[in-house]
């Protein structure tokens, strides 16, 4: 016999549970001081979906899916990025969305249902949320070939879960970016769960990182409650594809601590054990413990984040509540650049229905 | 100027649009060296370069996907799908981002893409190769349907299609697109994307037809012209959004319609045609509008597909039979 072709998947932590480093840091890491900023946007995510559970549970937003336990791939896949890339999210990336610029409010506006929740004011080019599971991944294809048609140093970023790598859809995308050597990279969020069905019943593959190989580039699997290796790991595969270097898949292995969305009630098919055992490994506990054996947190910093955090997020839920609703004849406005005659009568009908009802509040 | 058929004249609107716009690219399985299966791109990658013509993995969801990505940073992709039998795939990224990105971001991002498959049987083609399914596109909302019948409207469609700043499924009828040849200038001049063409004038009957059925609705009004009848010939040619003005007014003025096309009868692109005929212009109908349409059936192989066809003869018996209608 003959080996033709052997492969590896290489696996990154930084730091463990505890928060002790099991090697030495990346250089971004060395000063404790400068992983703060980190912290307090996995803290501010985790505000965030507790006000969005919270204001769903209360019927004053949508479905609303929350990123309990994954705080850290959403924000060390933010803090990677560059104003100039572009973020493709799923639909559970909101940590990173905030550090690209979305605001909360846009975001409540999106799970509160009005389309002007996407037009994010920060990041232009970024994507909105894609809730066809993995149907994004060819976009990001699209927008980093526009990036090596140009000549441009950007990359595209799409963060996918690991139900979504079972899609044909992504494969597509992956093999595209490999063969044409495009600057994407692509973070799996392996939070164990699609819904229901567990990663073990989701793939045969022993990593989904390895799926990056068959398409002829690196995947790597990182600890993904440990901040710094998410974003080592995505900085690292951005750098690569922004200068010329190809793609990369980080597969981030992290566990989903909520239920997958606000409709869902996990208790059907998974154990609270299960759940409460994860609570140990969870990525804003371990930050902490790093940061206060560094001394560089104190029990009154803790006190002060949680508080402005809190406070910025009470901040977006009310400018989200108090956000008129938009002219019902919108939903005709943005579907062509120009409004088709076929349609102006249909526009025409809702605007009067909506005037003869005597106001244009329909939610 | 020369007489060309609908195959190069959908190649000289690439060509032209090429020239005239950078951002506009060529993607598609085999469309590069091989110029596409039909070689509606031959000789594009030699002329621009293969930065704006290349050939893609087989796959055709992530042609569209692709194309959503690149129209949405502002390049406009023109994405050859080889058969509209493999565009299933595709569809989920039709409707789901093509049509929707514009609405679902109040405008920051968009989709001038363009998405040409050639469509429709008559060519003894295998399996899979004959389909129309025009009427499930149309139902998508965001998107445009722009069917040409004829190499001059091929080429002026096609361009105006380009330049339009939505997403554009642009159907080829393949059993034209060798002939008829017709002249075509190549003056960069496109054709509107909102408006019937009428073919032929007439004050007795109207036929509604698109594609490479006009060939036939047009043999079928020479022949009831023979008889002293004189049939309206309209070219739906956008389906989406639709011209229903047009058809209103020439019903207005004939009392009578027949609707020809090729995709089955049910669910048809014709039914919401004769729907709106008999929402406004059922004072003006003197007579029922009859369908002739494919069957509802699986497209037959080749050996058995010219009865799937409809033919003139069937386009006769049933104008025939609402003209006998009192």
């Amino acid at each position: 016999m003959t080996e033709i072709a052997s492969f590896a998947v290489e696996y990154r932590r930084f730091l463990d549970p505890d928060g002790q480093a099991v090697q030495p840091l990346p250089a971004f890491a060395q000063d404790p001081a400068a992983l703060i900023p980190l912290y307090r946007a996995m803290v501010l995510t985790r505000s965030f979906d507790a006000k969005a559970v919270a204001l769903q549970r209360t019927g004053r937003l949508g479905t609303f899916a929350s990123s309990l336990g994954q705080e850290a791939v959403m924000a060390g896949t933010g803090a990677a990025m560059r104003p100039e890339d572009v973020l493709l999210p799923s639909f559970r990336e909101q940590g990173a969305q905030f550090l690209r610029g979305a605001a909360m409010t846009d975001l409540l506006l999106y799970w509160g249902g009005d389309e002007r929740g996407s037009d994010f004011a920060g990041p232009r080019e970024d994507f909105p949320i894609c809730v066809p599971v993995g149907t994004h991944a060819a976009h990001a294809a699209g927008v980093a070939l526009a990036f090596q048609l140009r000549g441009e140093a950007r990359a595209a970023v799409c963060v996918l879960g690991d139900g979504a790598t079972s899609k044909g859809e992504v494969y597509e995308a992956m093999n595209l970016a490999g063969v044409w050597r495009l600057p994407v990279v692509f973070v799996v969020n392996n939070n164990q769960w699609a819904i229901s069905v567990p990663r073990e019943r989701q793939t045969a593959a022993r990593t989904l990182a390895q799926k990056a190989i068959a398409c002829g580039f690196e995947g790597v699997q990182v600890d993904g409650n440990d901040v710094i290796a998410v974003r080592d790991a995505v900085e690292r595969a951005l750098e690569q594809a922004r200068s010329g270097g190809g793609p990369t898949l980080v597969e981030a292995v992290t566990y989903r601590l909520s239920d997958h969305t606000t409709v869902d009630d996990a208790s059907r098919y998974r154990d609270d054990a299960e759940v409460s055992a994860r609570w140990k490994d969870e990525p804003i506990l371990r930050l902490r413990k790093h940061l206060t054996d560094a001394g560089a947190w104190s029990k009154e910093d803790e006190e002060q984040l949680i508080a402005e955090c809190g406070k910025e997020v009470e901040a977006a839920a009310e400018a989200y509540l108090a956000t008129p609703v938009q002219p019902v004849e919108s939903m005709f406005d943005w579907l062509y650049a120009e409004l088709p005659g076929d349609l102006a009568e249909q526009r025409a009908g809702l605007v009067a229905e909506a005037g003869a009802a005597g106001d244009a509040k329909d939610d | 100027m020369t007489e060309i058929a609908l195959i190069e004249a959908v190649r000289l609107a690439m060509a032209r649009a090429m020239e005239e716009d950078e951002t506009v690219l060529v993607l598609g399985e085999d469309v590069g060296v091989n110029g596409g299966v039909f070689r509606a791109t031959d000789g594009l990658v030699e002329r621009f370069g293969d930065k704006r013509v290349f050939d893609t993995p087989l796959a055709e969801a992530l042609l569209a996907g692709v194309s959503v990505g690149l129209g949405a940073q502002g390049f406009r992709p023109v994405t050859e799908f080889q058969f509209m039998g493999f565009f299933y795939p595709a569809i989920d990224q039709v409707a789901n981002h093509a049509g929707r990105l514009r609405n679902r971001t109040r405008g920051r991002l968009s989709c001038p893409i363009v998405l040409r498959a050639p469509f429709g049987g008559g060519i003894h083609a295998p399996e899979h190769h004959s389909e129309s399914f025009e009427a499930m596109f149309a139902h998508i909302p965001g998107i445009r349907v722009v069917i040409p019948s004829s190499p001059a409207r091929g080429y002026g469609l096609l361009l105006a299609a380009i330049r339009d700043p939505d997403p554009v499924v642009f159907l080829e009828p393949k059993r034209i697109y060798r002939a008829p040849k017709e002249e075509v200038a190549d003056d960069g001049e496109a054709a509107p994307l909102d408006c019937c063409f009428v073919l032929r004038e007439g004050s007795d009957i109207t036929l509604v037809t698109w594609g490479a059925m006009v060939l036939e609705t047009l043999a079928a009004a020479d022949s009831l012209a023979e008889e002293g009848i004189e049939a309206e010939v309209i070219d739906v040619a956008t389906l989406k959004p639709l011209d229903m003005a047009t058809i209103l007014d020439s019903v207005e003025r004939t009392g009578r319609c027949v609707i020809v096309h090729e995709a089955p009868l049910t669910g048809g692109f014709g039914a919401e045609i004769a729907a709106r005929l008999a929402d406004r212009g059922l004072v003006n109908l003197t007579a029922p509008v009859k369908r002739v349409a494919g069957f509802d059936t699986v497209m037959p192989l080749p050996k058995l597909e010219r009865h799937y066809m409809p033919s003139e003869g069937r386009i006769l018996a049933a104008a025939r039979e609402i003209l006998e209608y009192s």
